[in-house]
């Protein structure tokens, strides 16, 4: 079993250096616009998401639809932290310049020196926005974290669109900029960066999820009565599962709102969450090698190899008539209700990178319950 | 006499006009098995869920080893509807989480089998020692409970030896035959490290020879742990085989109390199973 | 307060199309315990089918016909998507409504080729524009109170003297109990299920006799308001979805009428969820409990 264990994660270890090579390879390679690089960039933010998704979703049994709001905050929190100080007049035409008179990137350049200090100061800006995503969580987390199943979900899709109709406020302006984009935010670099930040951040939710926590979660998912009667607090347990998929729901709000260049309150619609939930469970509920996969297939399908289904030749087929503008949609959807009915265990089940790797023996387990 | 570790107290359970048990007061000793027994819908898996902190009781009293777990007096609603007696004698009003009442040392099982389904054998046991951990969620993440954790995992496999699941520790829970699943559901509910243990129809669904096991379990582990037992049961056999003393209730209200051998000869016993012809 | 009387108008007409949507989501709540996120994008389709029937027939032709393609619509999607999952857990069941929903809106935008359709010939008479109390409105705003009104009572009649009626309220007590007693489950599920789509398609006739167009993402909002008033009037009750919609379209013009256009939509879900912490049951849910 010991050896086992190393064998595997030797294997693993290889296999995130040989795709991180690879992006840096890409990175040294490629113009910075480039699809494949953007298609890395945004794949991996949207792994991020859905991996915390999973988190509550998938481990802890808590069927939330709040995402889009707790990305939007952290969105936000990262776009106004960080747009550098002679830019925010620009931005802020309509309000004056805006309240915040500063910019994270550059108060850490200006303490750690230039390339170090703003990617510091920008990190920082995630982070932030990740805890306010997790105080917010909290504090929604109170009451309707006491609501059952559906309940919960559609109190946190309200939740979400409150938020997004908060920050369209004209009052907050000053702060959120209204319903106008905020723009000019750094960037933290190429494929590899976001990699290794994200790997990170997945990296630590794994590890928890491994942790006598995530074994209380999914004893709660599994069966809430029989948890609390083994003395697990559902109300604590609860409240800290939410916390945590929000805070890194906040921070991977923050790394779309970095890829993408321009953020706007209108962009978080539930739809957003729907996708990345669709994501979740075609990767499969508690698994986050398949919310990984899942997310980097999606996004590569979606913004590269279906292209062409909207532009009128795929594979070499030529039919302008039926290849024209939303047949891509059509078609991911479609794919997605035949996951959903046909292989409602996604494409990992419950399995990890590491089930898989493990001798047909120890799969068994996998196995079973399969059968 | 052994002190009290289970003090029950004029408990009454009401769901709106239904009385599901009734003024039911109880006393349970360091050390003894005590069976709780009486007809389908006599209250009794109620009456573990008032102690359990599962069901807040309408009125009545709950001590732990002394110290009061449960108390109530009929609130709201209730106030009007109440049918029980000596409601004045309950001015506080104590309420816990099961969780909270199982950190204190009371520990269950269910009549209808509950195990974690997605977990193994092993993780089923492992989890339930969460309760006792000393690490937060940043040093359980990161790994700094080390110690914490490998002990956990040895004294799971102690609790799974000696409940005779340990070769099957990498199996799914709901994988296991019935029998060995009440196995697991009781080594889970020990590895909460409890003072009293509850079982709720331990026996439920067995034939007489996995019966007379459990019986012979029951007592080595009451032996090893030093527990005091009680249960739910409907399997005579082991009731009578197994138990110090016996708590009869009928329609929520006790009718009868006393060692095996009082019981089995107890008139109003034997009428509450068999029934009394109203007119003779 | 003769400057919110429009406001209170418009109110009383959007809480009767939103009762009408209501209804279905509260129906299918009822028998499988399922929030169909579809149900609101079945609303816009037939928006989008009513502008493509009444550009190609007569009106007598074309009310109909959205009345049946779209009763139609919730059976399939019933039948395709919800059928198959009958015994799998609640989530599988919500994803697949979520899945549809997704479906549904781009495969529409692939149809209309993502351009909102202009609803060049709204129903006449009910279009015509009116005075009411010194308000400038079109008659559809009174019209629809009156019509929902007149069909939830058609529909409670059904519900309370009908054999299937009866089925229907047998199986939202009890799914299993009621399948054991001969209830044929399945044509339950599908008949609920033509009701909601039909009510949805009457919704939507008067709904979009108001706006200039049908857009695929029309029926997100109307849809999470109109569940958002099952909700609040306690779901699986019928006269709960009323009386919530009309709540909830007076609360939503009138914060309109204060000046507070952007939190409109946002309002409902505060009521939504003050609502839920307060009395997760709503006005007239019924409580269930979890057996131990």
């Amino acid at each position: 079993m010991k050896k086992n264990n190393k064998r595997e994660s030797i294997i693993i270890a290889v296999i995130l250096l040989v795709v991180l090579a690879v992006a840096f390879y890409l990175d040294a390679k490629l113009p910075s616009y480039h699809i494949a690089i953007k298609v890395i960039k945004k794949a991996a933010v949207y792994s991020l998401v859905a991996v915390s998704m999973n988190l509550l979703n998938g481990f802890t049994g808590l069927f939330s639809l709040g995402q889009a709001g707790f990305m939007l905050l952290g969105a936000y929190a990262y776009a106004v932290l960080s747009i550098p100080v002679d830019k925010r007049a620009g931005v802020y035409q309509y309000f004056n310049g805006g309240i915040v008179k500063f910019s994270l990137p550059e108060v850490f350049s200006g303490i750690l020196g230039q390339n170090v200090g703003s990617v510091v100061g920008m990190i920082v800006a995630l982070m932030i926005g990740g805890l306010i995503a997790a105080l917010v969580a909290y504090l929604i987390g109170l009451p309707v974290l006491r609501l059952k199943s559906d309940y919960l979900a559609i109190a946190t899709l309200g939740f979400a669109e409150i938020v997004r109709a908060f920050f369209q406020w004209n009052a907050l302006g000053p702060l959120t900029n209204g319903s106008n984009l905020l723009k000019s935010y750094p960037d933290l670099g190429g494929a590899s960066s976001y990699l290794i930040l994200i790997g990170l951040f997945i990296a630590i939710i794994l590890l928890l999820v491994n942790s006598t926590y995530g074994r209380a979660f999914k004893a709660i998912r599994d069966d809430e009565i029989a948890a609390e009667a083994m003395g697990i607090n559902l109300a604590h347990h609860k409240r800290l599962a939410f916390i945590i998929s929000s805070f890194f729901a906040g921070v991977g709000g923050g790394m779309l709102a970095m890829y993408m260049g321009t953020v706007q309150a209108l962009s978080f619609k539930s739809t957003m969450t729907y996708e990345i939930l669709l994501i979740v469970v075609i990767g499969g509920i508690g698994s986050i090698t398949g919310s990984v996969i899942t997310s980097f297939l999606y996004i590569a399908s979606l913004e590269w190899l279906l292209r062409g289904l909207d532009s009128g030749e795929f594979l070499g087929i030529q039919a302008p008539g039926l290849f024209k503008n939303g047949f891509r949609m059509a078609v991911v959807s479609v794919i997605i209700m035949c996951v959903v009915l046909f292989f409602r265990k996604g494409i990992m089940g419950d399995r990890e990178l590491s089930d898989l790797l493990k001798s047909k023996k120890h799969t068994s387990k996998g196995g079973a319950r399969n059968g | 006499m052994a002190e009290s570790v289970l003090h029950v107290e004029n408990v009454t359970m009401q769901f709106g006009g239904v009385v599901a048990v009734n003024n039911l007061s109880m006393d349970i000793y360091e050390g003894e098995i005590v069976a709780l027994i009486g007809p389908n819908g006599a209250g009794k898996t109620t009456a573990f869920n008032c102690i359990t902190g599962v069901y807040e009781p309408t009125n009545g009293k709950v001590e732990f080893c002394g110290k009061t777990i449960v108390e109530n007096h009929p609130q709201g609603k209730m106030k009007k509807l109440y049918a029980g007696d000596s409601k004045e004698l309950y001015p506080h009003v104590v309420s816990h989480t099961p969780d909270y009442i199982t950190k204190m040392g009371i520990a269950r099982t269910f009549q209808n089998i509950r195990l974690f389904k997605s977990m193994t054998v092993f993780d089923n046991v492992l989890t339930a020692m969460h309760l006792r951990k000393t690490s937060n969620v940043f040093s359980a993440t990161f790994r700094l409970n080390r110690k914490e954790e490998l002990a956990q995992r040895e004294k799971t496999l102690e609790l799974l030896k000696i409940v005779g699941l340990d070769e099957l520790k990498d199996e799914l829970a709901t994988s296991l035959p019935y029998g060995k699943q009440r196995r697991l559901e009781i080594a889970r509910a020990l590895a909460t490290d409890p003072k009293l243990l509850l079982l709720d129809e331990p026996a439920a669904g067995m034939n007489p020879q996995e019966t007379e096991e459990l019986t012979a379990f029951i007592r080595e582990i009451r032996a090893q742990f030093g527990l005091t037992i009680f249960l739910i049961e409907h399997h005579m056999n082991l009731v009578m085989d197994i138990s110090d003393r016996i708590y009869v209730i009928d329609f929520g209200r006790q009718i009868a109390a006393g060692v095996p051998a009082e019981i089995q000869n107890d008139q109003r016993v034997i009428d509450a199973y068999l029934g009394v012809d109203e007119d003779g | 307060m003769q400057g919110l009387l429009p406001y209170v108008i418009n109110g009383i007409s959007a809480g009767g199309q939103y009762a009408l949507i209501a209804i279905g989501y509260t129906l299918v709540y009822g028998i499988l315990r399922l929030i169909n996120f579809a149900h609101g994008d079945v609303f816009m389709v037939a928006g989008l089918i009513m502008v493509y029937a009444s550009a190609s027939l007569p009106m007598v032709l074309a009310i109909p016909l959205v009345l049946i393609l779209t009763a139609l619509l919730g059976f399939v999607i019933e039948r395709a998507a919800y059928k198959p999952l009958r015994s799998a857990p609640r989530m599988s069941l919500m994803v697949s409504a979520i899945g549809v929903s997704y479906l549904i809106q781009n495969l529409a935008f692939y149809l209309t080729g993502g351009l909102p359709q202009p609803v060049t010939n709204p129903i006449p008479w009910v279009s015509d524009m009116i005075t009411v109390f010194g308000a400038q409105t079109k008659r559809v705003t009174l019209v629809t109170p009156v019509l929902t009104i007149l069909l939830v009572a058609v529909l409670v009649w059904l519900t309370k003297k009908t054999k299937i009626g009866m089925a229907m309220r047998a199986a939202s007590k009890d799914f299993e109990t009621a399948q054991l007693m001969g209830i044929k489950i399945n044509s339950v599920i599908s008949f609920t299920f033509v009701i909601g789509s039909f009510l949805a398609a009457v919704g939507a006739l008067l709904y979009f006799t108001n706006y200039p167009n049908v857009a695929i993402t029309s029926g997100g909002m109307p849809g999470l308001k109109a569940f958002v008033a099952a909700v609040f009037g306690g779901i699986g009750s019928i006269p709960g979805a009323v009386v919530g919609a009309f709540i909830i379209g007076l609360c939503e013009e009138l914060i309109k009428g204060i000046g507070y256009s952007t939190f409109s939509d946002a309002f409902t879900f505060v009521i939504l969820i003050v609502v839920l912490c307060v009395k997760p049951t709503g006005l007239f849910g019924e409580k269930a409990t979890d057996k131990v």
